[in-house]
């Protein structure tokens, strides 16, 4: 970092730490008046002192506030609320990513760290699954055990695919791509990344209490039932609902306002456009998932009967607005995934990206449509028959703008002499990968064939392949593309690509023979299956394992390139867009003085296109693009 | 509700004027033109996202209860329906007279909202404690999550119109700058229309 402000923290003292034991101590006295007041008028009605449900529900109301006024809240803004001045401290290098820091890059980073241990564990607790189901009768995990598991992998999972790809990689380069100093509310953007905390901490603190074991999906009748696990993994999904909502507020209003001079809505890097699209959803459907949470709450603490079908509630209600959010959440992963997927695609083709417009469209076409797809999860569930044909037909119609975003990749990638590099491989395996998830995703919307796959592994196989074959392939190729901008150093191509192998076979070896057991009727969620699906299921597993130990590679080069990697350029890939106009890692504020943009930023080999970007250095004129002309 | 504390500290983005914050180890502060364009950006948005949690309820609402409905007190109901109403008038009063700098009339109608919105919510607590329907049945389960999400919205509302008397009290904003009280007077509004879908899918419709 080049600017040379004084450090007015008191050294020594691991100024740092401090945000985080205040938010503690502020989530503390929060927790206990909020509980404290549920006791005292419990005892004044004639209660017993303690509900554990009722008291943590009302205790962490207040503590979540408390935690993110301690944190930082309180010092960078509640003050301004009562006229006083905001007191911001200066704090350099690693102790930034302790604190509520406003500055967009330091945030992507904090998502992406979080989000990445956050994949890593809840990888392993999938080879745990993988590990039980070695055998019909494997004593490892006891069946409640299993449910447990299983329920904490997949809203784990669910966790990384909504916020890793948009919170992290988002928030570090939609800026940078769109020419701006920060986002419009950096504040509101710290706020985002300090809600997730409490969200690992409720889901994991959750197994204290016996956990849950309704899944991700957290369907009623069970998840009024079940233990008081559940009422942690509510409060979860109500905090990171809100963050996901914040964040998404905050991109559409950036992109509106913050683009850089010259930058129209044609000119806007594809990645941006996705995360438009995915703002979009996760602004507006996610209320839905919230709102659910909040029935199922007042069904367990207050006696509601929303879902109980003994006192006219009505258990489908549940699944129709729980759905309503979490099919369009589907978008919010794979839409990100495809964005950087034409992004990496266009660059180490050295090609203009092929129908660009049809590729955005496609995506705003998926925005459209995708809230009238929901009721495709609940075939089987007992809804009203005239609605399936309805949601059959609309669930192949969303296929038809899906198609033009998968068209434009392969166009970009027709006749090109491709670059292979680590990034350009995991992009051209989402393309393979979601291939194999949408034509299996077809069986899926058919009512016919849905009525035999429902609750199978067919749709676990189908869903592994749209969520972590797409999104979370395309994760590792926004890590490995934008690891030498992000810490200045580059990554070891070599291991890069025999991590890239082994996880791309490894995943594939899992995954296609998985549609076999749950063609055969093996039930997902379950820890057990029909002894002659034996074979198949350890072979799944050991594949698995290999899948799992490829990680140690990508750690292993992460951690080693971070701390002894060769200094990495400022345009490693020679790429046209903006985040690479400026040094790796950027400086703060992105830009010495705000760009103009005259050019496409995917005009590769383009006779006379254009320069991208023209960016003033210090009172002088401009600099020509580096990449003009590609190739 | 953990959502609607939260949503609060949501809104007061929106609400309190603010300057650039530097960032952590530098930078400057700089002119930004776009402010107050993000700033309304902003504020709608969060009202989009809002739209879509009363929109749940009020289906839950039809697809629980059909329409189907309990016995309500329907002149209580018409009154803190008006009362709500004019509360809306009064704020846009208040917001009015701080953009022409009248900081008397500005003080007035604020205090005056304020004292409204609390009768609505009293109204509201009234009703909750003469319902002759219970919450275990599926009107009142549709009727007291409505109601009860609605009085907390109305509740955040009045603690923040009460911090904006505060400020207003100590001279804060003026005629050319007050996004404060334009931010929460739309937040209020905004509480106000959807009372206007809640109140007859609650008190009318049905038999
Ligand atoms: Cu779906």
């Amino acid at each position: 970092m080049s600017e040379t402000a004084v450090v007015q923290q008191p050294q020594g003292a691991m100024p740092a730490i401090l945000p985080v034991v205040r938010g503690i101590i502020g989530a503390a006295l929060g927790f206990a008046l909020g509980a404290g007041a549920t006791s005292l008028i419990r005892i004044a009605t004639g209660h017993d002192a303690w509900d554990l449900e009722l008291n943590f529900v009302l205790g962490y109301t207040l503590a979540a506030p408390g935690w993110l006024l301690g944190v930082g809240v309180w010092q960078f803004w509640g003050r301004e609320w009562l006229g006083w001045k905001p007191q911001e401290p200066l704090l350099h290098g690693w102790q930034r990513y302790f604190t509520f820091c406003t500055d967009h890059k330091v945030i992507g980073v904090q998502y992406l760290v979080t989000f990445v241990v956050l994949f890593l564990l809840a990888g392993a607790f999938a080879m745990l699954i993988r590990l039980q189901l070695l055998s019909p009768e494997n004593p490892v995990l006891a069946d409640g055990t299993y449910n447990r598991v299983m329920s904490l992998h997949g809203i784990i999972m669910i966790a990384v695919a909504v916020a890793s790809v948009v919170g992290g990689f988002g928030n570090y380069f939609v800026p940078l791509m769109i020419g701006a100093r920060d986002v419009a509310f950096p504040r509101l953007n710290a706020l985002t990344f300090w809600l997730i905390p409490p969200v690992a901490v409720l889901l994991l603190g959750a197994q204290a209490v016996g956990g849950w074991d309704s899944g991700w999906t957290a369907y009623p009748p069970l998840s009024v039932r079940n233990a008081s696990g559940q009422i942690f993994f509510n409060m979860a999904i109500i905090t990171f609902g809100l963050s996901s909502i914040l964040s998404g507020l905050n991109f559409l209003t950036t992109v509106t306002y913050l683009r850089a001079p010259g930058m129209s809505w044609g000119k806007l890097p594809v990645f941006v456009w996705s995360v438009i699209c995915a703002s979009i959803i996760a602004l507006t459907f996610t209320q839905f998932f919230a709102a659910a949470m909040l029935m199922v709450t007042l069904d367990r603490i207050a006696g509601f009967s929303f879902f109980s079908a003994s006192d006219g509630g009505k258990p489908i209600l549940y699944q129709h607005i729980f759905w309503f959010y979490s099919h369009p959440a589907v978008y919010i992963f794979a839409l990100p995934g495809f964005g950087i997927t034409l992004e990496i695609i266009a660059h180490f083709s050295r090609k203009p990206l092929f129908a660009y417009r049809w590729a955005v469209g496609g995506m705003l076409g998926i925005v459209a449509i995708s809230g009238l797809v929901w009721a495709h999860h609940m075939f089987v569930s007992g809804m009203s028959p005239w609605m399936h044909g309805m949601f059959l037909v609309s669930t192949e119609i969303i296929s038809i703008p899906t198609g033009l975003v998968f068209l434009s990749a392969l166009g970009t990638i027709w006749m090109a002499k491709i670059w292979i590099r680590t990034p350009m491989l995991f992009a051209l395996s989402v393309v393979f990968n979601f291939m194999i998830g949408g034509l299996t995703g077809i069986f899926l919307a058919d009512v016919p064939t849905d009525v035999n796959l429902s609750d199978t592994y067919f749709v676990v196989a189908h869903f592994h392949y749209t969520i972590v074959g797409a999104e979370i392939f395309a994760l590792f190729a926004d890590i490995y593309y934008w690891f030498p901008k992000i810490t200045g150093k580059m990554y070891d191509e070599r291991l890069g690509q025999i991590h890239f192998w082994i996880m791309f076979i490894a995943f594939n070896m899992t995954f296609i023979p998985m549609f076999y057991p749950g063609l055969h009727g093996m039930n997902r969620r379950i820890a057990t299956y029909t002894p002659d699906l034996q074979g198949i299921n350890i072979f799944i597993s050991s594949m698995a394992f290999i899948l799992g130990a490829s990680f140690l590679i990508f750690i292993w080069n992460m951690c080693y390139s971070l701390l002894r990697g060769p200094v990495a350029a400022a345009d490693p890939w020679r790429a046209r867009t903006l985040e690479w106009r400026v040094s790796s890692p950027p400086p703060v504020e992105n830009f010495p003085a705000l760009p103009v943009i005259h050019g496409n930023p995917y005009d590769y080999g383009v006779p006379n296109a254009p320069a991208y970007a023209i960016i003033a250095i210090a009172g002088a004129s401009g600099e020509d693009d580096p990449a003009e002309g590609g190739n | 509700m953990a959502v609607v504390a939260s949503r609060e500290q949501a809104l007061a983005v929106a609400a309190v004027p603010r300057v650039v914050p530097s960032h952590n180890g530098g930078g400057g502060h700089h002119d930004e033109p776009q402010r107050p364009a993000m700033n309304q950006l902003g504020l709608w948005l969060f009202f989009v996202s809002e739209s879509f949690l009363f929109a749940s309820l009020l289906v839950a609402r039809f697809y629980l209860a059909g329409t189907s409905r309990g016995h309500v007190d329907q002149m209580l109901g018409l009154g803190i329906t008006a009362v709500l109403l004019v509360s809306s008038l009064t704020a846009y009063l208040s917001e009015v007279s701080i953009a022409q700098g009248n900081r008397g009339a500005f003080l007035f109608y604020l205090l005056l909202t304020i004292v409204l919105g609390v009768a609505f919510a009293g109204g509201v607590a009234f009703e909750w404690s003469t319902a002759e329907f219970s919450r275990s049945e599926p009107y009142g389960t549709a009727f007291f999550t409505m109601t009860g999400l609605h009085a907390s919205h109305v509740i955040s509302g009045v603690a923040m119109l009460g911090l904006v008397y505060y400020l207003g009290l100590r001279g804060h904003f003026s005629a050319k700058d007050h996004w404060g009280v334009e931010a929460v007077v739309k937040y209020w509004h905004f509480v106000d229309v959807v009372w206007v879908f809640f109140y007859p899918a609650l008190y009318l419709i049905g038999a």
